[in-house]
């Protein structure tokens, strides 16, 4: 005999269902209110043709388009060879700062004051300092290049950020993996490499993407240097037309970037949570 | 010192206010100022950035009369009927006087070049100032004994954002690299300093300040042949506000009877000295 739901059931799931189209009906309603009153207040402004005009102004976003977007090409340059950079320099910052042998105390002091000071400081001063106080020593073999010195100073700040990240992975790592991995007869490093740093790393990776995201926008911050970024080059096509246009081509070409990032974040976040309960883990 | 001035002013916004509503007279209007349609009634407002740059002012003291921009707003308000005690500086970036809408002052004065494009978004007053472009450079760098614009084609030059002078490497140089952009003239010259470029185009004034003052090695390898009257500074007014004429009036008069061409004298380094680079 096949299964009968009960009369109790059939009117729960009734009512649920109601209840259901209800607040379906009630967020369309408040969604279709709201939309309507802040269109009619923004458009309604008495100054909203002026500010339609200054920011989004189709002729403008046209004409800039391809100086933003050749600017936008050194952004991700930049991008791409900080962010690996970064990403070896965190994992030595990250291996020192957890490493216990006594041999390595002055690594370990030096990692430690290293994160101190980069994590502090403002990357705006790291770009100053670095981009016109080095060259300004005269020193030769120190480039002069506002790109490179730019992304120097992206490492030296991001490394820091990177290092703390992969730190907290390595020591959520419960300390009995390790002790199991030389049980199984691992060395101590290949205890590191083989047992430690893959759960270490697949725990921080949602947080190393935030960092990878953030990275690509502060990328922009070496225009101080003189370099021409997405931002600045909205900014001086800005400053011939008077018009704000340009910064929103700007802005919708990083968004055009940051989302699909985002996007792969939540999907890999999603994904090991899956794994997770599989595995009993949660 | 800022908070005092302001504090200050607004005491002074305050007792000039009481005794105008006395004495308010239409008639009197093209003398006292008060019956322009200004920010606050009775008062010109006038925008500069801060810091403000020499030569156009001085000690980034706007309020002291002294320095090429200084002074001409001062005669402009007098012209307008504003004495210098009812004259307020505020403080206005960049952005603050090219954002639609109402602005913060009357007028901003900021070596802000005239250009059509630009008067879409805001209301320029006649040009004050013909500014002629030129190149700095120091004497040990590789473009120190150019004689022309061919020799300049090697060149890494630099400018700072949103000025005439970025244009000039676009437009008229038109080196192989591709030229730097610096936020103000401090870190361009910096970079100069520091051989990170080989050389910087600032307006002439300017570029006398930098060369002279600023660099300890600095020459001025020469300057750009303006089209003529292509590049004309110009005061900044709302779009589309009931002072531009009045403003644009009192600038006229001012050419006219010499005064812009005296004050130019007196605050800006002779510009003739500079070989014309073609």
């Amino acid at each position: 005999m096949s299964y009968q739901p009960s009369e109790l059931r059939l009117q729960r799931e009734a009512a649920k269902r109601r209840a259901s189209r209800r607040s379906t009906l009630i967020a369309v309603l408040s969604t279709v209110i709201i939309g309507t009153v802040l269109t009619v207040v923004v458009t309604g402004a008495p100054g909203f043709k002026a500010v339609k005009q200054s920011f989004f102004s189709w002729h403008y976003a046209v004409s800039s388009f391809p100086h933003v977007l050749s600017g936008l090409w050194l952004n991700l340059r930049v991008l791409i060879v900080a962010g690996i950079v970064v990403l070896i320099f965190g994992l030595l910052i990250a291996l020192a700062r957890t490493s216990h042998s006594p041999v390595l105390y002055p690594v370990r002091l030096l990692a430690t004051i290293y994160t101190d000071i980069f994590r502090g400081l403002p990357l705006l001063l790291v770009l100053l300092l670095v981009g016109f106080g080095l060259p300004g020593l005269g020193i030769s073999w120190i480039p002069t290049s506002a790109v490179i010195l730019g992304t120097v100073s992206l490492v030296l700040t991001y490394s820091a950020y990177v290092g703390e990240v992969i730190r907290a992975g390595i020591e959520a790592v419960n300390p009995a993996q390790r002790m199991a991995g030389r049980a199984l007869g691992l060395g101590q490093s290949q205890t590191q490499r083989y047992v430690v740093l893959p759960q270490a790393l697949r725990k921080v990776t949602p947080a190393l993407l935030n960092d990878l995201i953030s990275l690509q926008k502060d990328s922009g911050l070496i225009s101080v240097l003189g370099a021409i970024d997405a931002i600045r080059a909205a900014q001086i096509e800005t400053a011939q037309s008077f018009n704000f246009t340009p910064y929103l081509v700007a802005g919708a070409l990083f968004v055009s970037l940051t989302i699909p990032l985002t996007r792969f974040t939540d999907w890999l976040t999603n994904k090991q949570d899956r794994a997770r309960v599989q595995q009993g883990q949660w | 010192m800022k908070k005092t001035l302001s504090a200050s002013l607004s005491v002074a916004a305050l007792v000039g206010s009481l005794t105008l509503g006395f004495g308010a007279n239409p008639s009197s209007a093209a003398t006292s100022g008060a019956a322009l349609p200004t920010l606050t009634k009775g008062f010109l407002t006038i925008g500069t950035d801060n810091p403000a740059y020499t030569p156009w002012f001085d000690s980034n003291k706007p309020a002291n009369g002294k320095g090429f921009e200084s002074a001409v707003a001062y005669a402009v308000a007098k012209q307008l009927g504003f004495p210098a005690s009812k004259v307020k500086w505020v403080v206005a970036p960049f952005n603050t006087v090219i954002q639609p809408g109402k602005k913060a002052f009357d007028f901003d004065i900021n070596e802000v070049s005239i250009t059509p494009e630009r008067a879409k978004a805001v209301d320029f007053s006649t040009g004050y100032y013909d500014v002629a472009q030129a190149l700095v450079t120091t004497t040990k760098s590789k473009i120190a004994k150019a004689k022309s614009i061919a020799d300049l084609a090697n060149a890494k030059l630099g400018a700072s954002v949103g000025s005439t002078s970025y244009s000039t490497i676009n437009d008229v140089i038109k080196p192989k690299s591709k030229a730097s952009v610096f936020d103000t003239n401090d870190l361009a010259t910096a970079a100069l300093k520091n051989g990170q470029i080989d050389g910087l185009v600032l307006d002439l004034p300017t570029a006398f300040y930098v060369a002279g003052a600023e660099l300890t090695n600095g020459l001025i390898v020469g300057q750009f042949a303006p089209k003529a009257g292509s590049d004309q500074f110009g005061l900044v007014l709302t779009k589309g506000s009931t002072l531009t004429k009045s403003v644009s009036a009192a600038v006229d008069a001012l050419r006219a009877n010499g005064t812009l061409k005296a004050l130019a004298a007196k605050w800006l380094a002779s510009v003739g000295g500079a070989p014309v680079l073609k």
